[in-house]
C-alpha cells in the first residue's frame, strides 16, 4: 500500500494542480516542490524499514512492499508492484532527482502550472515503472514517460525544440514497440502464459529454444538500446538534451535513462539466463564501443550540453558492459560477475546525480547567457566561485575520481569485468581518461582565462558592459559582460544536496552496497542457471 | 612491539591520515575567510601528523574499512610494514618541512586557504598511499593525489598557461593510472581477492597482466621514460608544491609502488627487467636533459626524473633497501634544493640559471645549505646519495645495466656542477632579477631553517651505507641478505662523481659557452618527450567519429524518417491515382454511360419510331442469326 501511495502521491498533485486554475504560479511551484518532498520521504521510510536481508529477496522471491491485484485477468497481467534491492536504489534517486527539478524550478515563469503537473506527472510514471513487477504494467509507465517527456521538451524547451521533442518522441516509442514484441513473446514462449515478471523469473521461457529466445533478447534488447541508449542507437539524446529545458534534461539523462539499464538488470537477465549468457558478448561489445564512441565524441563538442549528453552514452555504456560480463559465466567466477553487477547499478544511481547536477549547472549558464557554446564563455571562476566550485566537483566525480560515487560504480565494472571480458575492458578503461581529457578542457574553457559572459541581444541581463571590438563593431558582434550573478538560492538548493550526495556515495559506498550487493549477487545467480 | 595490531594502533592510523584530509577539507570550504588562520593550521596539522607517523612507524598498525563487499580485500585497508613506516615518516617530515616554508613563501594576499587545504588533502593521499594494503584504497590514494597535484599545480588558476600544465600533469598520470585499473581487475581475476600481498602468488597470465598494470602506473607517476614531459610542465606549480610533490612524495610514488610489489615483479622475471631498464634508461636520458636546462626548477625537475629512475632500477634488480634508501636520501636533497630555489625565485623574481649568478652568495644560510644540498646530490662523499646510489648499484647483475648507471651517476655529478659553478660564482650584478615576477629581495628565516633541516638530512643519511646502520635497514624492511657495495665501488663513483663535479666547474669557469650550446641542443627541450603528449591525435580522432556521428548515424536516422515519409507520400499517392482512381474512374464510366442512355429520350415521337423500328430490326436479324 505505501508503495502505491508513494507511486500515485505526486499522480494525485498533478490532479490536483489541473483541477484548481485559479492556483498562482508560484504556489503551484511550491505544491510540486512539497509534493516531491514528501514522496522522498516516503521512499526515505521504505528504505528505513528496506531489510535486504541475509538471503536475497525481489528478483524471483518476496520482494518487499508488495502488492499484486488482478488487472487483465485474460491474460494475466496484473497490478503487481514490488521493491528489492534493484528497484530501491532507483526508486530512491527518482525521488531525490525530481525533487532538485522542483527546487530547480521555483522560478519557472513559463506556465508554471502545467509544468508542474507534467513533472509531476512524469514522476509517477518512473516511478511506476521502477516498482513494477508485470510486464505490461512496466510498459504502460515506460511508454507515458515518453509521452510526458514529449511535452515538457516540445513546450517549455528552446531552439528547436519541436523538432526535438518529436525526434525524440518517434525514437523512443519505436524502440518500446520492439519492447512490446518482446514481452509479447515472453507471454507466448512461457508455459504458464503470464505477464508477471517475478513467475517468469522463477520459471524462464523459451529455456531450451534458443533461437526463440535469442530472437526476444533481441526485441527487448534493441527497445531497451535505443532508450540507454547505446551506440548506434543513441541520436536522438543530444538533440532531445539541447532543446529541453534543464530540469527536463536532468530527469531525461537522471532517471529516463535507468528505465533502459534497468529493464536489462529487471527483465532481459533474469528471465532470458539463457539467451543473455549466448548473447553476453553482443552487450559487451555494445557496451565498449558506446563507452569509447560517447567519449570521443563528446570530446569533440563544442557545446556543454551536447558535450554532456554524449557522457552519458559512455558512462552507460559502462553498465552494459558490467551487465555483459556478468552473462559471462564460463570465463569468469561469481565474485567477478557480482562485482561487475554491483558496479552497473550503483552507475545508475551514480550517473543520475551528476549528470542530474550537471545539466542543471548548464541551465544556470542558459539562464544567465542563452547559450551553451564554450567559446561564448570564460573566466567565470572570477565572478561566480560557487558556480565554478560546483561545476568542478560534478565534473570530476563524472571523470569518476575517487571520493565521488562514480569512481565506487566504475572501479567496480572494471575490476568485475576483466576477467570474463579482458580484451574489452583494457579497451572500456581508456574511456575514463578520455572523459578526464574533456571535463577538464571544459572546465579550463569556462572557468579560467578572461572572463566573458554573452548577454542576449535585447539585454535581459543589464550588467555592466563591455562591447568588444568598440564602435560599430558592437551591432554585428555579441555583446559580451565581465559579470555573471552567481548560483542564486534555488538553484544551489537543488545542485547541492545533488553533489553532496554523490560524495557521501564515494566516501561511504556502504550505504548503497548495502542493498545493492545482496540484489545482484541474486542477478548474477539467476543468469547463471 | 612490532606486528601488533591494536585498537589504539588503528586510531593512530586514522588520525594520521583523517587529520590532514579533514583539516584540508575544511579549509576548502570555509574558504577565503580561512586564509589568515590557514598557514598555523596546516603547520599544525601536519606537527601532529608527524608525531603520529613516528608512533604508527614504531607501532606498526592496522586499520580496516569497509568498502567494497563480495570479495575478500575490498575494504580500506592500511597497514604499516617496514617499508610504510620508512614511507609515513618520511612523508611525514617532508610534509611539515614544505608546509613550513610554505607559509613562509607564499604571500600574505594569497589565497593561502585553497592552497593549504589542497596541500594537506596531498599529503593525506600520499600518506594512505604508502600504508595502502587493498587495490581499491592504493587506487583511491593514488588517483586523489593526481587530483590534488592538478589543482595544485594549477593554484594561480587565473595566469595563463598555468592550469593547462595542471591539466597536462593529471591526464599523464592519469593515463598510466589506467594501468592500475586493469592491475586491479586481474588481482581479483588471478587471486579472487584485491589484497596487494597476494599478488606474486596470482595464476599465470594474470600475474603478468597485473606486473603490467601496476609498471605502467608506477612509471607515469613517476616522470620515467617515457612518460616524463609532465613534470616539465608542472614546474609551473608553486615553489613549495614542487618541493613536496615533485621531489619527495608524488613523483616518488611510482618508485615506492615498484618497491612495494618486488616480489611480483621478480615473479615474472620480464617486469623486473624492464622496470630496471626503464629506470636506467631514465637515468640516463633524464641526467642529460638536466645538463642542458637554463632553468633552475627545470633542471631540478628533470633531476628528480633521473634520481627516481635509480629507485625504479633498484626495484628491477631487486635492491629493496637500496632503493628505499636512494627514495629517503633523495627527498632530502631534492625538496632541499627545491626549497632553495623557491626562495630564491621569491626573492630574486627569476629561477633562471643566468639570473641566479651568486646567488649562494648573497643570503649565505640557504647558500650553504643548497650548497650541501648539490654536492650530495652530484653524488660526493661522503654525502647521501654517494652511498644509496651505491647500494642501488652492488644490485645490479648485469654489465649493461651497470654502466647505463654508473653513467647516469657522472652525468648527476655534471648537473650538479653547473648549479654550483652559477649560483657559487661571484655576483655579477642585478640585471637579469625580475624577469619572472616582482622579488621580495627577502629571504625568510624560515626558508632558511627549512633548507638548513633538509641539508643536514641531505648529507647525513650517507649513514645508510654503513653496514651498521645498512643491515638493520635491511631487516627492517625484511630483505636481508640483499647485497651491498664493495669499497672498491663506493670508491671508484666518489672518484667518479668528485672528478665530473671539479671536471664541470672548471669547464664551465674555462669556457662558459658550452652551457649556452647545451641550451641550445634538443636536450634542453626534454627530446621532444613532450609531443609524446601531444592531445593532438585524439582530438583528431573524435572530431572524426563527431562527424560521424552528424552525418552517418544521425543521417541515417533522419534518413529513416524522411524515407517513412517518402513512403508515405508515394502511397498517397498511389492511393489517389491508382485506388481512388479506379473507384473515380468507375464512377465516370457509369455516369457517362448513363448520360449515354439518357440521350435517346429526346421526347420526339418519330424518333421513338425510328429507334423502335430499329431495334425490331436488329431482334429480327438476331433471331435470324440464332436461327
Amino acid at each position: 500500500m505505501l508503495l502505491t501511495v508513494v507511486i500515485f502521491l505526486p499522480l494525485v498533485a498533478a490532479g490536483v494542480l489541473l483541477a484548481a486554475p485559479r492556483l498562482g504560479g508560484r504556489a503551484a511551484i511550491v505544491l510540486w516542490v512539497a509534493a516531491s518532498a514528501v514522496d522522498l520521504a516516503l521512499v526515505a521510510w521504505m528504505w528505513w524499514r528496506f531489510d535486504p536481508g541475509p538471503s536475497p529477496a525481489g528478483v524471483v522471491g518476496g520482494p518487499a512492499y508488495e502488492v499484486d491485484l488482478q488487472w487483465i485477468p485474460t491474460v494475466d497481467a496484473g497490478y503487481h508492484i514490488g521493491v528489492d534491492g534493484l528497484s530501491l536504489p532507483l526508486l530512491a534517486l527518482t525521488g531525490v532527482v525530481f525533487l532538485a527539478c522542483a527546487v530547480y524550478s521555483l522560478r519557472e515563469s513559463h506556465r508554471p502550472r502545467s509544468y508542474a503537473a507534467l513533472f509531476l506527472f512524469l514522476q509517477t510514471a518512473s516511478l511506476g515503472t521502477f516498482a513494477a513487477l508485470d510486464l505490461i504494467l512496466f510498459f504502460v509507465f515506460f511508454d507515458l514517460t515518453i509521452v510526458g517527456m514529449y511535452f515538457v521538451i516540445a513546450g517549455w524547451g528552446h531552439g528547436n525544440a519541436r523538432r526535438s521533442a518529436l525526434k525524440f518522441f518517434l525514437y523512443t516509442f519505436v524502440g518500446s514497440l520492439a519492447l512490446l514484441v518482446g514481452f509479447i513473446g515472453l507471454f507466448l514462449g512461457g508455459e504458464q502464459r503470464t505477464f508477471d515478471m517475478v513467475a517468469l523469473a522463477a520459471d524462464p521461457p523459451l529455456a531450451n529454444s534458443p533461437v526463440a529466445g535469442g530472437l526476444v533478447l533481441v526485441a527487448i534488447g534493441l527497445g531497451l538500446a535505443v532508450k540507454t541508449p547505446l551506440f548506434p542507437f543513441h541520436t536522438w539524446l543530444p538533440d532531445a538534451h539541447t532543446d529541453a529545458p534543464a530540469a527536463g534534461s536532468a530527469v531525461l539523462a537522471g532517471i529516463l535513462l535507468k528505465l533502459g539499464t534497468y529493464g536489462f538488470v529487471r527483465i532481459a537477465m533474469p528471465i532470458l539466463p539463457d539467451a543473455w549468457q549466448r548473447w553476453a558478448m553482443v552487450a559487451v561489445v555494445a557496451g565498449v564501443v558506446s563507452v569509447l564512441w560517447g567519449a570521443f565524441v563528446a570530446l569533440a563538442q563544442t557545446d556543454v550540453k551536447r558535450m554532456i549528453a554524449y557522457t552519458s552514452v559512455n558512462h552507460m555504456g559502462y553498465v552494459l558492459l558490467g551487465l555483459g560480463a556478468a552473462g559471462l559465466v564460463t570465463p569468469a567466477d561469481d565474485g567477478a560477475r557480482t562485482i561487475a553487477t554491483v558496479g552497473a547499478v550503483y552507475q545508475m544511481v551514480s550517473h543520475g546525480l551528476l549528470t542530474g547536477a550537471l545539466f542543471l549547472l548548464s541551465g544556470v549558464l542558459w539562464s544567465r547567457g542563452h547559450t551553451y557554446t564554450l567559446d561564448r564563455w570564460g573566466g567565470l571562476a572570477r565572478p561566480a566561485p560557487v558556480f565554478a566550485a560546483s561545476l568542478a566537483v560534478a565534473a570530476f566525480g563524472s571523470l569518476g575520481l575517487p571520493g565521488l560515487s562514480g569512481f565506487i560504480a566504475e572501479f567496480q565494472v572494471f575490476t568485475g569485468a576483466l576477467q570474463a571480458a579482458p580484451v574489452a575492458t583494457v579497451l572500456a578503461v581508456v574511456g575514463i581518461l578520455v572523459t578526464a581529457g574533456l571535463f577538464l578542457l571544459a572546465l579550463q574553457r569556462l572557468l579560467t582565462g578572461d572572463t566573458v559572459v554573452p548577454l542576449d541581444e535585447d539585454g535581459a541581463d543589464r550588467l555592466s558592459t563591455r562591447p568588444e571590438g568598440g564602435g560599430t563593431a558592437t551591432a554585428t558582434r555579441p555583446r559580451t559582460a565581465t559579470v555573471m550573478r552567481d548560483l542564486r538560492g534555488h538553484e544551489l538548493a537543488s545542485i547541492v544536496p545533488l553533489l553532496v550526495l554523490a560524495v557521501v556515495l564515494g566516501l561511504f559506498p556502504r550505504v548503497l552496497l548495502d542493498v545493492v550487493e545482496p540484489a545482484a549477487a541474486a542477478v548474477v545467480q539467476l543468469v547463471a542457471r | 612491539m612490532s606486528g601488533t595490531s591494536t585498537a589504539g594502533g588503528a586510531a593512530v592510523l586514522a588520525v594520521l591520515v583523517g587529520l590532514p584530509a579533514l583539516a584540508g577539507v575544511a579549509l576548502l570550504l570555509t574558504g577565503r575567510r580561512a586564509d589568515r588562520i590557514a598557514g598555523p593550521l596546516a603547520v599544525l596539522t601536519t606537527t601532529a601528523a608527524f608525531a603520529l607517523a613516528a608512533v604508527a612507524a614504531g607501532d606498526r598498525p592496522q586499520l580496516s574499512v569497509p568498502f567494497l563487499g563480495v570479495v575478500p580485500g575490498g575494504d580500506l585497508r592500511l597497514s604499516v610494514d617496514g617499508l610504510s613506516a620508512v614511507l609515513v615518516v618520511l612523508v611525514a617530515a617532508v610534509g611539515l618541512l614544505t608546509t613550513v616554508f610554505a607559509a613562509a613563501d607564499l604571500p600574505a594576499d594569497a589565497a593561502r586557504a585553497r592552497f593549504f587545504g589542497y596541500f594537506l588533502l596531498f599529503i593525506a593521499a600520499m600518506l594512505t598511499t604508502v600504508t595502502a594494503a587493498t587495490m581499491p584504497v592504493l587506487l583511491v590514494a593514488w588517483e586523489l593525489m593526481g587530483a590534488t597535484s592538478y589543482a595544485l599545480i594549477g593554484y594561480r588558476w587565473q595566469e595563463p598557461g598555468r592550469l593547462s600544465a595542471g591539466t597536462t600533469a593529471f591526464l599523464t598520470t592519469r593515463a598510466a593510472d589506467l594501468g592500475l585499473y586493469v592491475a586491479a581487475g586481474a588481482a581479483l581475476a588471478g587471486t579472487g581477492g584485491l589484497v596487494l600481498a597476494d599478488l606474486p602468488a596470482a595464476d599465470g597470465g594474470w600475474r603478468d597482466l597485473a606486473a603490467a598494470g601496476l609498471l605502467v602506473a608506477a612509471l607515469g607517476k613517476s616522470a620515467q621514460l617515457p612518460l616524463s614531459a609532465w613534470l616539465s610542465g608542472a614546474m609551473q606549480g608553486p615553489s613549495p608544491v614542487s618541493a613536496l610533490l615533485h621531489s619527495a612524495t608524488m613523483v616518488a610514488a611510482g618508485g615506492y609502488l615498484l618497491l612495494r610489489v618486488q616480489p611480483l615483479l621478480a615473479a615474472t622475471g620480464w617486469a623486473a627487467a624492464a622496470a630496471a631498464w626503464a629506470g636506467a634508461l631514465t637515468a640516463l636520458v633524464l641526467g642529460a636533459v638536466a645538463v642542458a636546462q637554463r632553468d633552475l626548477k627545470q633542471l631540478l625537475a628533470a633531476s628528480t626524473a633521473a634520481q627516481i629512475g635509480f629507485v625504479v632500477l633498484a626495484a628491477g634488480v631487486g635492491a629493496v633497501s637500496g632503493g628505499t634508501a636512494q627514495l629517503v636520501a633523495h627527498a632530502a636533497v631534492k625538496a632541499a634544493l627545491f626549497v632553495a630555489a623557491g626562495a630564491w625565485l621569491t626573492a630574486y623574481g627569476t629561477k633562471q640559471l643566468a639570473g641566479l649568478r651568486g646567488a649562494a652568495r648573497r643570503h649565505r644560510g640557504l647558500g650553504a645549505a643548497a650548497t650541501v644540498a648539490a654536492l650530495a646530490l652530484a653524488g660526493v662523499p661522503p654525502l647521501s646519495l654517494w652511498a644509496t646510489k651505491d647500494e642501488v648499484l652492488a644490485g645490479v647483475d648485469g654489465a649493461a645495466l651497470r654502466v647505463v648507471g654508473l653513467a647516469a651517476a657522472v652525468l648527476s655529478a655534471v648537473y650538479a656542477g653547473r648549479v654550483l659553478a652559477v649560483v657559487l660564482a661571484r655576483p655579477a650584478g642585478e640585471e637579469f632579477f625580475d624577469e619572472e615576477e616582482r622579488g621580495t629581495r627577502r629571504i625568510p628565516p624560515a626558508s632558511t631553517g627549512v633548507a638548513a633541516v633538509l641539508a643536514v638530512f641531505a648529507a647525513g643519511l650517507g649513514v645508510l651505507a654503513v653496514p651498521a646502520v645498512a643491515e638493520p635497514l635491511k631487516a627492517l624492511l625484511g630483505v636481508v641478505g640483499e647485497s651491498s657495495p664493495t669499497v672498491g665501488e663506493l670508491v671508484l663513483s666518489g672518484g667518479l662523481a668528485a672528478g665530473a663535479l671539479t671536471g664541470t666547474v672548471a669547464l664551465l669557469h674555462r669556457l662558459p659557452e658550452v652551457a649556452g650550446a647545451l641550451e641550445r641542443s634538443p636536450l634542453a627541450g626534454w627530446v621532444g618527450l613532450g609531443r609524446l603528449l601531444s592531445p593532438r591525435p585524439a582530438m583528431a580522432l573524435a572530431r572524426v567519429l563527431a562527424t560521424l556521428d552528424d552525418r552517418v548515424l544521425d543521417r541515417a536516422v533522419e534518413g529513416v524518417g524522411a524515407a517513412a515519409r517518402r513512403t508515405a507520400a508515394a502511397a498517397a499517392r498511389v492511393d489517389g491515382s491508382v485506388v481512388d482512381g479506379a473507384v473515380r474512374a468507375t464512377a465516370e464510366a457509369l455516369r457517362r454511360a448513363g448520360a449515354a442512355a439518357r440521350r435517346p429520350q429526346t421526347g420526339l415521337l418519330h424518333q421513338y419510331y425510328a429507334q423502335a423500328a430499329a431495334g425490331l430490326g436488329v431482334l429480327l436479324v438476331l433471331l435470324l442469326v440464332v436461327r
